[in-house]
């Protein structure tokens, strides 16, 4: 039996158990309470770009058909024949009007005009012979996930009905996904997939990705190898160009979501040379810069780094610029993907160094993930000891130091250095685990957490 | 092209390939390098299940993404990596074993001295590390050489991996 959730994750001493790393039951527990609920990340739209368009795509541990209708909606429809479970789409990507399930030949349209809701069960053979007429067609379409969005060329889905909307569920959060999506002048949604998703297999509970990239600046230890090799687009040593000083880590306590980012800000900094190495994409970035400055004026735009939805999409917005994916495939392994993006009406040149420079930095053979593969898995393979599963890790970093922000709601700021963040994806993750429903963890309800810690001090009414 | 000529060939390329995986099982990376001709590309793309009528199982060289699509100066900068000593993910090292067969030649062109030959191969190689970590990199590779004052030296590399997901969590080894 393991114990219950709140000594799983004790939240006043930032500890989290290792059971919820490698524990069986806890992970079933997730796969029902989080991956079931949660509005997750299935595709990118030039994925399908055109009507019939079809990509093979995950939600939790179930694969899933994400489709474009003929008239250019998108579904997302799980990928199994419903009448004796084949799964009925091997191709991981195509075009198709109607699934035949090579088992029996059960067909399923994605053509209105031949079903009423595209993903209906289309053709049975012997339908009218064997069945004598009698199986009601529309009861054993494909199952649907009822709640999809598809958001600046980004497509999401959710099992749960009463989930709250997709906007809702990223609150502020919102803005920072929009600086990966937008274009880098901030026109919106203005990103193009280069072809091809990176798939592999990490084994690794899959937290240790969202964790990572929610907001810890402190594991850049393990990447200083690369840093001293240097990856940097403009030439020398590191792994980026530099960052402006204002980044910091900025967390959503009631959405368990966060970035290492910019605080909003309201004049656009001085323009800093990057991707320097090519002339011709450095002057684009400078044009770039001058667009942003004529966009925003003295409107209210952020910049970022890294950052997590919860529970298990992260992005990149800066350099390089790419979105992740973490699927659980059981309590100690993972199918990490990752999808890189560009400018979709930038120079040649632009998007061709971006290509190169996101594939020497990300993925199993990038100079720099793959360090991290390294210390995910192992600290995996360690927590699985009948002695190391029973102890916690420390997440005390920065306890209680967070503060309150201006000009983004919902969210704490909380320095370079803490661990705060990470203490937010997993209370996130203790009231998901312990809601019987949406009505529970609605966005905003409830008192919430206080990670700055003024509700446990005694007031002092001295100054 | 005669037939001892053709044998002749076949011999020189199996044993400049034999040697390359002899230097890169024993990690001599730095020798590795000067087997590489300045221009060389090296290039593993993704696979995908696609209809067999389909012309997209591969993604496309410089222009989609790939395990790996890279020029000699990213090769260089791997092989620092892995000289730094604090590149985690080969550190401590690897134990990789290059097994090459199945080489034909499919063209050659240019007069002796300036030869350029390209052959196609099965490869596989065999990583292990810490306890139990096992992966097996099992493809074809299609491989371009051309001939210098220096011996021959790799100018193309395509590597077919078996895999449409990779089972392993990193690609730190060369294939």
């Amino acid at each position: 039996m393991t114990k219950p959730i709140d000594e799983l994750i004790v939240q006043d001493k930032g500890l989290v158990s290792r059971e919820i790393f490698v524990d069986e039951d806890l992970y079933k527990q997730e796969l029902s309470k989080v991956f079931a609920r949660a509005w997750l990340f299935v595709a990118h739209e030039d994925q399908v770009a055109k009507n019939g368009d079809y990509v093979v795509s995950k939600m939790g541990t179930d694969t899933v058909i994400v489709t474009k209708d003929m008239e250019g909606k998108v579904h997302v429809l799980l990928n199994t024949c419903t009448h004796r479970g084949m799964r009925l789409c091997r191709n991981d990507m195509g075009n198709a009007r109607t699934f035949s399930c090579p088992y029996h030949g059960w067909s399923y349209s994605m053509d209105g005009r031949i079903v009423e809701t595209p993903g209906d069960l289309a053709g049975v053979p012997g339908h009218a012979t064997y069945y004598h007429g009698e199986l009601d067609k529309k009861d054993w379409g494909l199952v649907r996930a009822p709640r999809v969005k598809v958001y600046k060329r980004t497509v999401w889905a959710s099992w749960d009905p009463d989930a709250p909307d997709f906007e809702d569920y990223l609150g502020d959060m919102k803005l920072y996904l929009d600086y990966a999506l937008d274009g880098r002048d901030g026109e919106p949604g203005n990103n193009e997939m280069i072809g091809g998703v990176l798939k592999w297999r990490v084994p690794s509970n899959w937290k240790f990705a969202p964790e990572n990239f929610i907001g810890d600046n402190y594991h850049d230890i393990s990447h200083r190898s690369v840093d001293l090799v240097g990856i940097n687009p403009s030439g020398g040593t590191g792994r980026r160009d530099d960052e402006p000083d204002e980044a910091t880590t900025l967390g959503f306590p009631k959405l368990g979501h966060g970035v290492i980012g910019e605080p909003p800000y309201f004049e656009e900094p001085e323009f800093v040379e990057q991707w320097a190495q090519n002339p011709e994409v450095l002057e684009y970035y400078r044009q770039v810069h001058k667009r942003r400055e004529e966009r925003f004026g003295d409107e209210r735009r952020v910049s970022m780094t890294v950052g997590t939805i919860f529970p298990n999409m992260s992005f990149h917005g800066r350099q390089p610029r790419t979105l992740a994916v973490f699927h659980p495939i059981s309590p100690t392994e993972m199918e990490m993907w990752r999808f890189f993006l560009v400018d979709r009406d930038a120079p040649q040149a632009v998007k061709d160094m971006a290509r190169h420079y996101h594939l020497s930095y990300s993925g199993p053979g990038g100079l720099t993930e793959s360090d991290d593969m390294e210390n995910w898995s192992y600290a995996t393979d360690s927590s699985r000891g009948e002695i190391s599963r029973s102890i916690y890790f420390n997440y005390e970093m920065g306890l209680g130091h967070a503060r309150e922000l201006e000009h983004l709601e919902g969210a704490v700021e909380n320095g370079v250095f803490t661990e705060e963040n990470a203490r937010i994806f997993y209370r996130r993750w203790a009231e998901f685990m312990k809601a019987g429903s949406w009505d529970d963890i609605y966005p905003g309800k409830g008192p919430g957490p206080d990670p700055t810690g003024k509700a446990a001090a005694p007031a002092d009414e001295s100054k | 092209m005669s037939k001892a000529d053709e044998i002749e060939l076949l011999h020189e390329v199996t044993q400049w390939f034999y040697r390359e995986a002899d230097i890169l099982d024993y990690r001599e990376y730095a020798e590795w390098l000067k087997l590489l001709h300045p221009d060389v590309r090296y290039f593993i793309p993704l696979v995908r299940n696609v209809p067999r009528i389909r012309d997209t199982e591969f993604t496309r060289e410089q222009e989609d993404n790939a395990w790996m699509d890279e020029g000699f100066t990213t090769l260089e900068k791997r092989v620092k990596q892995i000289l730094t000593n604090i590149h985690w993910a080969e550190e401590p090292p690897s134990r990789v074993s290059h097994l090459i067969t199945n080489t034909v030649i499919l063209s050659v062109d240019g007069v002796p001295g300036a030869r350029e030959v390209e052959t196609r191969s099965r490869v596989f190689v065999y990583q292990n590390r810490i306890d139990d970590e096992v992966n097996h990199f099992v493809g074809k590779r299609i491989d371009r050489l051309v001939e210098s004052d220096n011996g021959w030296l790799l100018k193309h590399r395509t590597v077919h991996l078996d895999q449409s997901v990779l089972l392993a969590k990193a690609l730190t080894v060369f294939i």
